[in-house]
Order: structure tokens, then C-alpha cells, then sequence
């Protein structure tokens, strides 16, 4: 008979090593799955992990890693703080897409201006959408005790039409011969989030996440907003004593990640990516969500697991032109993994023994 | 614009047809909630048993054996979330976003080579002359057999929890699972079991998706029906037979909107298609002011201390 009794603290050794271990054990069912799917599993391994990084055209994949793990790391982040208190934003998809939207509509809205101050005003018009967007379940939750987890998602599926509406309509690009999209924003100078480094794949966005998560390092460490946060999720009645309002602290949580969400979809719009089109969205929104909990919802933690899905996402390219993975096997794999580190997270909580003897 | 071209008796039966699949998974969902346990990955699960219930059914040529498959896939699937909320203790919120999140990669695994095919027909009821009556006999009884099934679990499930003993000790649970652990009643075992339950109604409604209401295999073809599904539940106020009535009103808004669209009405087609999510919304924030009918210990772990 296995018992289990619950830890009197969370083992803080074990909440270190479940990201490994959970890494580790994806990897091993990840190449069965791969295995099972007539791939060598060992390559399939090495070409996700290990060739981005080391491999004969890892110049290419290092600069990507940047560009994919900056927007993961930004949503993450605004996830994490809501997380940690217990405010589920599961809509980070909608708040990405409206904040590219309307950092875009900014920059399409100025078209052909040439000025230093119409990236700056894209920047804010992006942050700006995001949180708008954030701020509709936040607002309902407080006024009307409405459950955010539905609210922000049915709300994803709204952004997602509105994109479609506007690629295809308002937005769309009156020099591109009838096809969908709008222009692109690449080639207008002022809104062009280019690298800023030639050749590494550092964009504004990536900045911006660096900045992220030192702010949301001092926020949760050192400043009585972070600390009502973690005391919220940790202790919901002591934070009643306490004199934590859950109405702030909802629209902060909900406002703050929808306003980083929405400033990496328009960091990725206005580079990356270059166009608003039906299909500018791939799901950041949702991985991120992964990688919050991944980074154990901790912001340092959080960069070091933007780093790692960013592989895979990157791995997974690379292997699904290769060695024909598909697609979706990544996807799987990258839900493996958060299955893995949900289900380790007993050993963080709890101290597993046999227990031979009856008398309990 | 020529709305009268929308027939209304077509309307009404093809209105049944698209609220089944809400249906099915709203009313699984809500034996799931009744034991105190939150599932987030309907939509996971449905859109599973859409690829399992397709899957079997092109390659058996049999719809009622792809149901079957349906069930047995969004179960299998469902088990995953009870070991890891049940037996590992995982947050029930993180665990249903990673079902749905692995739901959805792992059918778009499997679903590759069934992109563009049409399944078999599934057999309509076709009863002599009931079924040929005017108005009534299109919209009563010109259905296949999974749509009544749906229905018959919306009755069975109001039955079963008011008046038999089982369904007795599932609210038990859920409203306070110590006290039942005291009582003598396995906790674990029990919610496991609502958790199965859920997990088949959700692959069936899955499978109605992709077998009779589209009926093709395509992507993520679900669209957040799994989630309109949970957002039923609590419109429903975890009574069945508002869960039936909702569905139904779901269904309508969904109908009516295709209908609007078909009939080119001035309004884009993409705001069009909006409506059921933001109806969805709409709902949840008048109804949510009454939490009281939710089960106590909805989405508590349950762990014996001793």
C-alpha cells in the first residue's frame, strides 16, 4: 500500500527537479510516441533538442529562438501573476490577437507617415488592446461574479472572427491586388519592429519580455502587491484578514496579463510576422500557458521555460521537414509535457512511503 | 435579403441537430460538477471522440460502432484527468487546460489521414407514419437514434439523481466529500467513475460533430463547443433539464445565425459568427449572480487525511 502524506511545506528541492524530471519523462514517452509513429526515436530526440542549438544550421535556429520564446516568455509572465492568486486568464490567444490588431490598425492608421514616435504609439495601442480585452471578464467577474475562465475564453473565438473581419475587410491591404491581409508593415520603416542586432533575432518584443520578468521579479518579491497576490493563492482566508481586495487584485491580474499579451502580438505583428492575416495567430496564447506553469509560475523560472517550448517549437520544424514528424506530434508532446509536471507536482506537496503495517 | 427562405420546420429539426453535441457533453459534464469535480477539458475529449468516432466509422463503415469508439475514447481520455486529479491530486484547472490542450494535439495526430472524406450516413429514425406526418413528424421523429440518446441521458440523469440512491451519494460527494469519506463511501472511486461518465458523453457529443451535424473531419472542428458545453452547466444551474433548455437556446442562436448568413443578411458574416460566443457571455453574466446551487466542494481535492 503507497501512502501519502502531505507535506507540512511544499519540498522546495522537489519543485526544482519536476520541470527536469517532467522534461525528461516527456522526452522518453515523446520518443515511444515518435517511435510508434515509425520515426527513430533518438533522432527524432536529438533533431528537437539538440540541433536548434548545436546542430550544422544552428545559426539559423539560434536568432528563431529569440523570436518564438519572446512572446511565450511575455504572455507567461501575465499569466503567471494571475496563477499564482488564483484568477484563471485562459484568454491570453484573444488579448495577443486584439493587441495586434490594434497596435497594427495604429501603424496602418498612419500610413505612409515617417516619424520616430508611430512605433512608440503602436506600442502603446497594442498594450492598450490587450488590456481592453482583459478588462471584459476582469470587469464582469467583479461586477457580476461571472467566471473568467469561460468569459475570456469565448472571447478568443470572438478575436479570432474580428481578425478575420479585418484581414479581409477594414485592414486589408488597398495596394494587394484583392487577396487577404493587410500591408505589410516590414516594409513601412517607422513600424517596423526590426532586430535590433542585425542577424540575432532580438527584437523589441525580446526586450520587452527581459523586462518583464525582472519587473515581475521585484513585483512578487518585493513590493505588498506581489506579496497580496501570493498570499491570495496561498491563503485565501488569511488574505481576507489581511485586507487584500479581490476586486484590485482581479483587475490587475486580469489587466496586466492581458496588456503583455497584447504587446506580444504587436511586437509579433509589427515584425515577425509583418501582416495581419486570418492566420497571424499560432496558439502562443496557450502554449504560454504551459509555460507558466513549467517555469512553476516563478518569472526566472518562466524565461528558462519560454527557452525550452521555444525549442521545441523550433525542433519540431525542423523535424517535421526532415523526418516528417507531423505537426500535431509536437502538440502532443507539448501537452505531454504539462501532464508530466502536473502529476510529479505530488512529490512537491506530498511525501510518498509504503506503508506495510495496518494500523493507520 | 430573403428570409423567407428559411423554413422554419427545417429550422426547428436542424436546431435539435446542433444542440446534441452541447447537449450530450453540457449534460456529462454536469454529473462530473455534481461530484464536486471541475473537468475543463470537455473540449479536449469531445474533439477526441470526433477523431475516434470518424475513425472507426469510415473504417468499419458502422456509425453506431464509431459511438461506441467515441465513448470509449473521450472515457479513456477523461481517465488521464482522474489520475491526475484524483490520484496525484494535480489543480483540477491546470489538469483539465492540459487535457484539452493534449486533446487537441492528439486528435489532429490522428485524424491526419481522414482530412476530406465523407463517413457513412448515419441511419435516420424512420417510423411509417409518424415520420411522415406534417411539421410534427419532420421535427419529432425524423431523427437518428443519438439525438433521442441524448435526450433519453438528460431524463435518466435528473431520474438517477433525485430519486435513486446512487445519485443520492454522488451529490453527497460533491457537496461534502469528508463527510461522505466519513460515511464509509469511496470518494476517489465514486468521482472517478462521474469523471468516465463525463468523458463518454463528451466523446459522443464529440462524434455527433464530426459524424452527423458537419459531417467531415477537420482540425480542431469542435470550435469551443466543449466550452460553451461548461458554460451550459452553470447556466443550467446543475438541473438537467435546464441543461436540455439551454441547449437548446445555444442551438438555436447557432442555427439561426447559419440560417442568417445563408440569407445574406447586411450584417458580415464574421460578426455573425460571433453571436453564440458572445450569447454565451451574455448568459453566464446574468445567471452567474445565483452561485448557490454549485456543489460545495466543486473543484476541491479530496485527500484522506486518515
Amino acid at each position: 500500500m503507497i501512502v501519502l502524506d502531505k507535506r507540512p511545506q511544499p519540498s522546495r528541492a522537489w519543485s526544482m527537479a519536476t520541470p527536469v524530471v517532467a522534461v525528461l519523462a516527456t522526452m522518453l514517452f515523446g520518443g515511444l510516441l515518435f517511435a510508434a509513429l515509425g520515426k527513430n526515436p533518438v533522432e527524432a530526440i536529438r533533431t528537437i533538442f539538440w540541433d536548434p542549438l548545436f546542430g550544422e544550421f544552428a545559426f539559423y535556429y539560434r536568432p528563431q529562438l529569440l523570436v518564438k520564446g519572446a512572446p511565450l516568455v511575455l504572455i507567461a509572465i501575465g499569466l503567471s501573476l494571475g496563477f499564482r492568486a488564483g484568477i484563471w486568464n485562459i484568454g491570453a490567444e484573444g488579448q495577443y490577437i486584439i493587441g495586434a490588431l490594434m497596435g497594427a490598425g495604429v501603424g496602418l492608421a498612419l500610413y505612409p507617415l515617417e516619424a520616430w514616435y508611430v512605433f512608440p504609439l503602436m506600442v502603446i495601442g497594442g498594450a492598450l488592446g490587450g488590456w481592453v480585452w482583459a478588462m471584459i471578464p476582469a470587469v464582469l467577474k467583479v461586477r457580476f461574479g461571472t467566471n473568467e475562465i469561460l468569459v475570456s475564453l469565448m472571447l478568443v473565438y470572438v478575436a479570432e472572427q474580428l481578425l478575420a473581419s479585418m484581414s479581409l475587410g477594414l485592414m486589408k491591404n488597398p495596394e494587394g491586388f484583392g487577396f487577404p491581409g493587410s500591408r505589410n508593415l516590414q516594409q513601412y520603416e517607422s513600424a517596423y519592429n526590426a532586430e535590433l542586432i542585425a542577424g540575432s533575432g532580438m527584437h523589441w518584443g525580446v526586450v520587452a519580455a527581459l523586462i518583464a520578468v525582472i519587473f515581475a521579479y521585484v513585483l512578487l518579491n518585493r513590493h505588498m502587491l506581489g506579496f497580496h497576490i501570493r498570499l491570495t493563492g496561498e491563503a485565501p482566508r488569511a488574505a481576507k484578514f489581511a485586507g487584500v481586495r479581490p476586486a484590485r487584485l482581479i483587475l490587475f491580474c486580469l489587466g496586466a496579463s492581458g496588456a503583455l499579451a497584447g504587446l506580444a502580438g504587436l511586437f509579433e505583428v509589427s515584425g515577425p510576422a509583418g501582416v495581419v492575416s486570418i492566420d497571424f495567430n499560432v496558439g502562443y496564447g496557450f502554449t504560454a500557458i504551459i509555460v507558466a506553469f513549467l517555469g512553476r509560475l516563478h518569472p526566472v523560472g518562466i524565461l528558462l521555460a519560454g527557452g525550452l517550448m521555444a525549442l521545441t517549437y523550433i525542433g519540431g520544424e525542423i523535424a517535421q521537414s526532415n523526418l516528417g514528424l507531423p505537426a500535431a506530434a509536437i502538440q502532443v508532446f507539448q501537452g505531454m509535457l504539462l501532464f508530466f509536471l502536473l502529476a510529479l507536482d505530488l512529490l512537491t506537496n506530498y511525501r510518498v512511503r509504503a506503508a506495510w503495517s495496518e494500523v493507520a | 435579403m430573403d428570409l423567407s427562405a428559411i423554413n422554419p420546420v427545417l429550422l426547428v429539426a436542424s436546431l435539435m441537430v446542433a444542440a446534441t453535441p452541447i447537449l450530450l457533453a453540457g449534460i456529462g459534464e454536469l454529473v462530473v460538477e455534481k461530484s464536486g469535480v471541475l473537468n475543463l477539458g470537455v473540449e479536449g475529449m469531445m474533439i477526441t471522440g470526433a477523431i475516434c468516432g470518424f475513425a472507426v466509422t469510415v473504417e468499419t463503415g458502422s456509425p453506431a460502432l464509431g459511438f461506441v469508439a467515441a465513448a470509449v475514447g473521450g472515457a479513456l481520455l477523461s481517465l488521464l484527468f482522474a489520475v491526475l486529479t484524483q490520484v496525484a491530486l494535480a489543480n483540477q484547472v491546470a489538469s483539465g487546460l492540459a487535457l484539452t490542450l493534449f486533446g487537441l494535439g492528439l486528435s489532429a495526430l490522428m485524424g491526419q489521414g481522414y482530412v476530406g472524406i465523407k463517413p457513412p450516413s448515419t441511419p435516420k429514425l424512420d417510423i411509417p407514419v409518424l415520420s411522415d406526418l406534417p411539421v410534427v413528424g419532420r421535427i419529432l421523429f425524423g431523427h437518428d437514434l443519438v439525438l433521442y440518446l441524448g435526450i433519453a441521458l438528460v431524463a435518466a440523469v435528473w431520474a438517477t439523481l433525485k430519486y435513486t440512491r446512487a445519485g443520492l451519494i454522488l451529490r453527497a460527494v460533491g457537496e461534502n466529500h469528508d463527510a461522505a469519506h466519513a460515511l464509509g463511501y469511496k470518494v476517489i472511486r465514486i468521482r472517478t467513475l462521474a469523471i468516465l461518465f463525463g468523458g463518454a458523453c463528451a466523446g459522443l457529443g464529440g462524434a455527433y460533430i464530426s459524424l452527423v451535424r458537419v459531417p467531415q473531419w477537420t482540425e480542431g472542428m469542435t470550435a469551443g463547443v466543449g466550452w460553451i458545453a461548461l458554460a451550459l452547466v452553470v447556466f443550467a444551474s446543475w438541473k438537467p433539464w435546464r441543461v436540455l433548455l439551454g441547449a437548446y437556446l445555444f442551438g438555436g442562436v447557432t442555427v439561426v445565425q447559419l440560417n442568417l448568413q445563408a440569407a445574406g443578411v447586411a450584417i458580415p458574416v464574421e460578426y455573425l459568427a460571433m453571436s453564440p460566443y458572445l450569447v454565451t457571455i451574455l448568459v453566464l453574466v446574468i445567471l452567474s449572480a445565483d452561485k448557490s446551487r454549485a456543489p460545495a466542494s466543486l473543484g476541491r481535492s479530496f485527500h484522506a487525511a486518515h
